[in-house]
C-alpha cells in the first residue's frame, strides 16, 4: 500500500506533530521484523525455498532486513528481490501515469519456490492482488506467503497476510505512515487523522 | 505529457523519467512471459504515411507487449491513396477510439497538426515527420548511450552525415545537449543546414579531427532518396571524408561505441567491418527502441483521461 500511505516523504524526517502518534518506535520494528523472520523459517521448515519480494518502495527494505536476520539465524542467504506492482494496479486507467519502481527477481527465478511477499501497510488487499497478478507472469511459485510489518484492517478482496508485525485497528479517515531509515531517516510506525500533515 | 511531438518539449527529467522507465521495460525481454497488462484496452493507431520497417515493427511489438490493440494503418492500400484530407482521416480514427496515434508523415509537422487541430483527442507520437523530428529514435539512442557510457552529462557525442535531411539529427541534438552531453555534428558543408547558429551543439566539417574526442559516433543514413540535387561529388568521396571505416574507428577511445539508426548503407556512411564490430551497438539499438517506446506509450496512454489538471 506504499504510495497512499506514505504520501508525505519530504516531511518525514520531522519528529511527529500533534495530530499524528507513533505507535511503532524503532526498536518494536526490529523485533517485529526478528519474529517474523523466524515465522518465516517455521513456517517453511528452514530457508532453502525461500524467496523474498519486497514491493516497492518500503516493502524493498523491510524484505533485505528480514533476509539479514534470516542469514544471520540459518547461517544462508535468502534469495531476496523487489516486485514492482504498477502496471498490474486496477485503478492504472484512473490515475495519471506514474513512473516504475524497479522489479528485481533473483537469478534462480521463483519456480517451484516459496515466495514471500514483503510490505509495509496491509489495507485494502488491492496492491497484493496485484503482486499476484505480476508473479503470474514470471513463473510459477510453490506457495506464496505475505509478510507485512503493520496490518490495518479495511480488507476490500479476500487476502489475509501470513505474518504480521502489528495489527492495527484504524478508522477510514485516518493514515498510516511507516517511516524507514532508508528513506526517512527514522524507523516509526505514525498514525494521523486524513487531512493532518506529518 | 499528452503528445511526444519534439524532442525539444521535454524537460531534463521528463527525458530521465522515460528513460528510467524504459530501463524497467527492457527487463521485460528477459521474462518468459513478456507482456505487461498497462494498456489493456487502449487502441493504438499506427498510422504510416512513409514507408518505414523498423520503426512501425517496434512500435507494434511495444503496444503489443503493453497489451494494447494495434492497429495498422499505412498510406499504401488505405483511402490515403485515393486523396483524403489528414484531417478526414484524423475524424476517422477519432470515430474509431483511438487512444495513441503513432505517426509518420513526409511533411515536417503533420504530427504537430493531428495533435493541436483539435480534430481527434488521443495521444499523438511522432514517429518522424519530413525532415523535422524523430523523438523515439532519438531516446532510444541516448537510452543505448546512457546503457554503455552511464550518465551522459560531460559525454562527447559526435553526429555524422546528411544532417541537412535527417529528422534523426535534430531530435538527437535537442534530446542529448538536455541531457547534459556536448554534442558535436560533422557533415559536409553542403549538408549542414543553412544557419546553425540555434543549434545546441558544435558543427565541423573534419571528422578526422572529431574522432579522438568522441565517446560515442553516430553515423547518420545518406538519405538518397531527399536528394534532390548534387550534394557531394561522388559516393567514393563521400565515404573518404566522411565514412567510418576500420581506420577511423581505430582513432576512437577505448571505450567509445559506434551507433546507426539504420537502414544502414553498408559500404558508405559505415563499413561492414565498423558496422559488425563489437564497438558498434546497431542491433542493441533496435532491442532498445521497444523498450524506450514502450515507456512512451505507457506514459502517454496508460493515466486516466482526465490526467492533465492532476499531474
Amino acid at each position: 500500500m506504499s504510495p497512499a500511505q506514505s504520501a508525505e516523504q519530504p516531511e518525514a524526517a520531522q519528529p511527529p506533530k500533534r495530530s499524528s502518534r507513533e505507535v511503532l518506535d524503532a526498536s518494536d520494528i526490529s523485533r517485529a521484523l526478528t519474529r517474523i523472520a523466524h515465522e518465516i523459517l517455521e513456517r517453511n521448515r528452514g530457508a532453502d525455498p525461500v524467496v523474498l519480494l519486497g514491493i516497492p518502495s518500503r516493502g524493498v527494505p523491510l524484505a533485505q532486513r528480514v533476509s539479514a536476520r534470516i542469514q544471520a539465524v540459518e547461517g544462508q542467504s535468502v534469495p531476496t528481490g523487489s516486485l514492482d506492482v504498477t502496471m498490474y494496479r486496477d485503478d492504472i486507467g484512473l490515475k495519471p501515469p506514474r513512473g516504475l519502481e524497479h522489479t528485481d527477481i533473483p537469478a534462480d527465478g521463483i519456480d517451484g519456490k516459496v515466495v514471500v511477499l514483503v510490505d509495509d501497510v496491509l489495507f485494502s488487499g488491492r496492491t497484493i492482488r496485484a503482486a499476484l497478478d505480476a508473479l503470474g507472469d514470471i513463473g510459477r511459485p510453490r506457495a506464496v506467503q505475505l509478510a507485512v510489518l503493520v496490518d490495518r484492517g479495511h480488507r476490500e478482496l479476500p487476502i489475509r497476510a501470513d505474518y504480521v508485525g502489528k495489527n492495527l485497528p484504524t478508522s477510514l479517515v485516518e493514515r498510516v505512515t511507516v517511516h524507514l531509515t532508508e528513506y526517512d531517516g527514522q524507523d516509526a510506525v505514525l498514525i494521523a487523522d486524513k487531512g493532518a500533515k506529518g | 505529457m499528452k503528445h511526444l511531438l519534439s524532442a525539444a518539449d521535454l524537460s531534463r527529467d521528463e527525458a530521465q523519467l522515460i528513460l528510467d522507465t524504459a530501463e524497467e521495460m527492457r527487463s521485460l525481454a528477459d521474462r518468459p512471459i513478456k507482456k505487461l497488462p498497462a494498456l489493456r484496452g487502449r487502441t493504438v493507431v499506427n498510422l504510416f504515411f512513409e514507408d518505414s520497417t523498423r520503426t512501425r515493427i517496434s512500435f507494434e511489438a511495444a503496444a503489443k507487449r503493453l497489451s494494447a490493440d494495434v492497429i495498422n494503418f499505412s498510406a499504401k492500400g488505405s483511402s490515403l491513396s485515393k486523396g483524403e484530407s489528414l484531417k478526414d482521416t484524423a475524424l476517422t480514427l477519432q470515430a474509431m477510439g483511438a487512444d495513441g496515434v503513432v505517426c509518420r508523415h513526409g511533411s515536417s509537422g503533420a504530427p504537430h497538426l493531428l495533435a493541436k487541430s483539435g480534430w481527434m483527442t488521443g495521444s499523438v507520437v511522432n514517429a518522424g515527420d519530413g525532415t523535422h523530428e524523430h523523438p523515439t529514435q532519438a531516446l532510444l539512442d541516448a537510452f543505448t548511450m546512457r546503457r554503455h557510457l552511464g550518465s551522459l552529462d560531460g559525454r562527447r557525442i559526435t553526429i555524422v552525415g546528411d544532417v541537412l535531411h535527417s529528422r534523426v539529427a535534430r531530435s538527437n541534438v535537442l534530446l542529448l545537449s538536455t541531457l547534459g552531453a556536448e554534442v558535436t555534428v560533422v557533415a559536409p558543408p553542403t549538408l549542414v543546414p543553412v544557419d546553425m547558429s540555434r543549434w545546441p551543439c558544435a558543427t565541423s566539417y573534419d571528422f578526422d579531427a572529431v574522432l579522438p574526442k568522441s565517446d560515442a559516433v553516430m553515423m547518420l543514413r545518406v538519405q538518397r532518396e531527399r536528394m534532390n540535387d548534387a550534394f557531394f561529388p561522388s559516393a567514393r568521396e563521400y565515404t573518404r571524408r566522411y565514412g567510418l571505416d576500420k581506420n577511423r574507428m581505430a582513432q576512437l577511445p577505448d571505450e567509445a561505441i559506434v551507433l546507426h539508426p539504420g537502414p544502414m548503407n553498408r559500404g558508405m556512411e559505415i563499413s561492414a567491418e565498423v558496422a559488425d564490430s563489437t564497438r558498434s551497438v546497431i542491433v542493441e539499438q533496435v532491442t532498445n527502441g521497444v523498450a524506450i517506446r514502450m515507456a512512451v506509450l505507457y506514459l502517454l496512454l496508460s493515466g486516466s483521461n482526465e490526467e492533465e489538471q492532476t499531474a
